[in-house]
């Protein structure tokens, strides 16, 4: 595919989502899940074209306006150590290099929210602070919150972060999607100043097609000339992620975890609902003891009236 | 027929009461300083480790030694196994100031604490800890509502407040008898309540960590945990009852109740050998045994937690010579509950491998301080009520 038609879908895409009906086309997932609607949105990233400019953290960071960074973006070096995205940078872009692949040239991997499609953290939270958005973001409200950090405990891609040092008001704090953006047809932050164009941003069932493409078209065809893995990572992962990565090496590799096809929340939701369907079990175990408690207590009397 | 009555001949402040009481306020001086300055400078929480010691040993550990109320009413009222009427009270008074530094301590570790009753209003129906939450709100109603007889009982008997809150004293009367005409009928309701809302969320509190499937280590990390904890917990009811009776005698000066301990402990070994035959088999089922033939901090703590925890006491008090002193019934007892304390800690901390750990959580000692004052100010208002209200027996029935 060349540039052109990646650009078209990288302007046009948003604007074409906003259009999304309520009545789309719904996909299952993989882990057996809720549906997901195929006008939903996604990113596929190309980690073989990323340079690690860290534009993308600079343009998040300016967007959410989050703090300024204690090294100014301009200074690569950072990306040396791997680090996580945290309460002040929604997105991190790190390199992992080995004598082991094929290139031993360094891969960079970008990291952020995932916006999973069958989010464990939404399933998790207490009060619903975290909402799915059928458009793709996973949503957080701090009013909501009541700051327990089980979407922490429950997130496979240990993403959510928190303000451990406000006191008052503390958030928890992860990549937004840029909704102030995305919501107006416009591209995410980073996706929208990515100069090497690594980032894709589009409907998540169109660029799915596209991923499965480039990696059917072989290095000839790719730009830096990588043999990718035939692997999206994200497409089944934890029952499919918005975020989508291309890879010429292993994603575990370039700090991405190897995780079951389906969501955490399944098997939870499973056993919460079974449980208490009808509060059917409940109100069985109410009566079975009830009955007992008046079985002793004839019995009781009847033993008392022996004795006497 | 039981008899209750405040205990008059020990005073209040001793000694050792005097330490408790700097722990305390050690304790509260702390949690009070978190509040403050927020959660960072106080404990070693951080983005890999959400969870620490508020939350495995304040919140888990001790909603499953308040275990020791559901589990007595049960066999007491239930069950109707009159010999147990007189340790009722005090395991009620555990399990009611156990809940109630459950919610305290949760205060602590909550990043928006003066949202907690949120749930109430906004319900998250797929969420586990939604309906832990609950379920722990009513729970601690219907606890209250078990203790009115016991306070009612007092006021009749004739009260006389401290001076400063003397005016408090006809209102509290009215209060509390009217709350009594409310509770003192709806007590076997409530009592029934009390075991099903117990049940309920002892268990979803194992199911909590079952949404981590990537990072509790697999030792621990099974689809059966919500049934282990409820069953660790109904292990731990007993003895935990007995820990606190042996401890309270002797700081009250009582002739310890061995004969009713004894026959309590009974009913150990099978609750227990139940819940060892679940844990063990659990662990060959999902052939996560190979994880113990290595060396590792993991399989350590289980080897100890269920060596320790639950094989040994299993055995002890198999044995009759366990149930023939105090001491005995005790080191047996304290076994098992060391053991579902230690449960609770490796189930939430010990077993937690966030993808991406750069180290391993261990608390703070201001961590630590907090949960010790917690625990002391639950030793320090057991003593107040034991001091005041009829909560112990004064001589065991039947016995000498």
């Amino acid at each position: 595919m060349d540039d052109s038609r990646r650009n078209f879908l990288k302007t046009v895409g948003g604007g074409a989502l906003l259009l999304a009906g309520t009545d789309a086309m719904a996909s299952p997932t993989h882990g057996g899940g809720p549906p997901v609607n195929d006008d939903a949105w996604g990113c596929l990233v190309e980690t073989s074209l990323c340079v690690g400019c860290r534009k993308c953290e600079a343009a998040c960071n300016e967007n959410n306006a989050l703090p300024a960074p204690e090294t100014p973006f301009e200074d690569r070096s950072v990306c040396e150590t791997p680090r996580r995205p945290d309460d002040s940078a929604f997105t991190v872009v790190n390199k992992y290099q080995s004598e082991g692949w094929n290139d031993p040239a360094p891969v960079f991997n970008k990291f952020q929210c995932m916006h999973c499609n069958d989010p464990a953290c939404v399933s998790a939270c207490i009060v619903g602070a975290l909402t799915k958005d059928p458009r793709g973001p996973v949503s957080y409200d701090a009013d909501k919150c009541i700051g327990c950090r089980y979407c922490m405990v429950a997130c496979p891609f240990q993403v959510p972060a928190y303000e451990y040092d406000n006191a008052l008001t503390p958030r928890v704090m992860k990549c937004t999607y840029c909704l102030d953006r995305t919501s107006k047809g416009q591209l995410p932050a980073c996706a929208k100043i990515c100069p090497e164009e690594a980032i894709t941003f589009g409907r998540r069932s169109d660029l799915l097609e596209i991923a499965h493409m480039r990696i059917e078209e072989g290095p000839e065809v790719h730009r830096k000339r990588a043999t990718l893995l035939n692997h999206v990572y994200g497409e089944h992962e934890v029952g499919g992620t918005s975020w989508l990565y291309l890879s010429r090496v292993p994603f575990t590799e370039i700090g991405l975890p190897e995780l079951p096809e389906e969501a955490p929340s399944r098997l939870t939701e499973k056993i919460q609902h079974g449980i208490f369907k009808f509060g059917f079990l409940p109100a069985a175990l109410f009566g079975v003891l009830g009955a007992t408690m008046a079985l002793f207590r004839v019995k009781k009397r009847v033993d008392e009236e022996v004795d006497e | 027929m039981s008899h209750f009555a405040p205990i008059k001949t020990v005073k209040y402040f001793t000694p050792g009461t005097l330490v408790v009481v700097a722990f305390a306020l050690l304790g509260w001086s702390l949690g009070l300083y978190r509040m403050v300055v927020g959660l960072q400078s106080v404990t070693n929480l951080d983005n890999q480790y959400p969870w620490g010691i508020w939350i495995a040993i304040d919140v888990a550990t001790g909603v499953a030694l308040a275990a020791g109320g559901f589990t007595t009413a049960a066999l007491a009222h239930i069950f109707h196994k009159g010999k147990f009427h007189s340790i009722t009270r005090a395991a009620l008074l555990t399990a009611m100031l156990g809940y109630t530094f459950v919610a305290i301590g949760l205060l602590f570790d909550l990043g928006r604490w003066y949202n907690v009753w949120h749930p109430l209003i906004y319900w998250q129906g797929n969420s586990v800890l939604f309906e832990v939450g609950i379920c722990v709100m009513a729970y601690l109603t219907v606890l209250y509502l078990e203790f009115v007889p016991i306070v009612a009982e007092r006021f009749e008997q004739g009260v006389q407040f401290w001076k400063p809150f003397r005016f408090l004293e006809a209102p509290a009367k009215g209060l509390v008898a009217g709350l009594n005409k409310i509770a003192s009928p709806a007590m076997s309701l409530l009592i029934i309540a009390g075991v099903v809302l117990s049940c309920m969320h002892q268990s979803s509190l194992g199911a909590l960590m079952v949404i981590a499937p990537t990072k509790v280590h697999p030792l621990w990390y099974s689809p059966i945990l919500p049934m282990l904890f409820l069953m660790s917990a109904i292990a731990g009811g007993f003895p935990m009852v007995i820990v606190e009776a042996v401890i309270a005698h002797r700081s009250f000066k009582r002739p310890q109740h061995l004969k009713t301990l004894a026959a309590l402990s009974r009913y150990i070994p099978v609750i227990l050998g139940l819940y060892m035959i679940a844990k063990i088999g659990d662990v060959l089922i999902r052939d996560a045994w190979v994880y113990l033939l290595t060396p590792s901090t993991e399989s350590i703590m289980w080897f100890i937690e269920v060596g320790l925890g639950v094989v040994t006491p299993f055995v002890l008090f198999l044995l009759p010579w366990t149930r023939r002193t105090a001491g005995r019934l005790f080191l047996g007892a304290a076994l098992v509950v060391g053991g579902v304390m230690l449960n609770r800690i490796d189930v939430f901390l010990v077993s937690y491998n966030p993808p991406y750990a750069t180290w391993s959580y261990f608390p703070t000692l201001l961590e630590v301080a907090v949960t010790v004052g917690l625990i002391s100010t639950i030793m320090l208002l057991y003593r107040f009520a034991a001091l005041t209200l009829p909560i112990v027996e004064a001589d065991e029935g039947g016995a000498s």
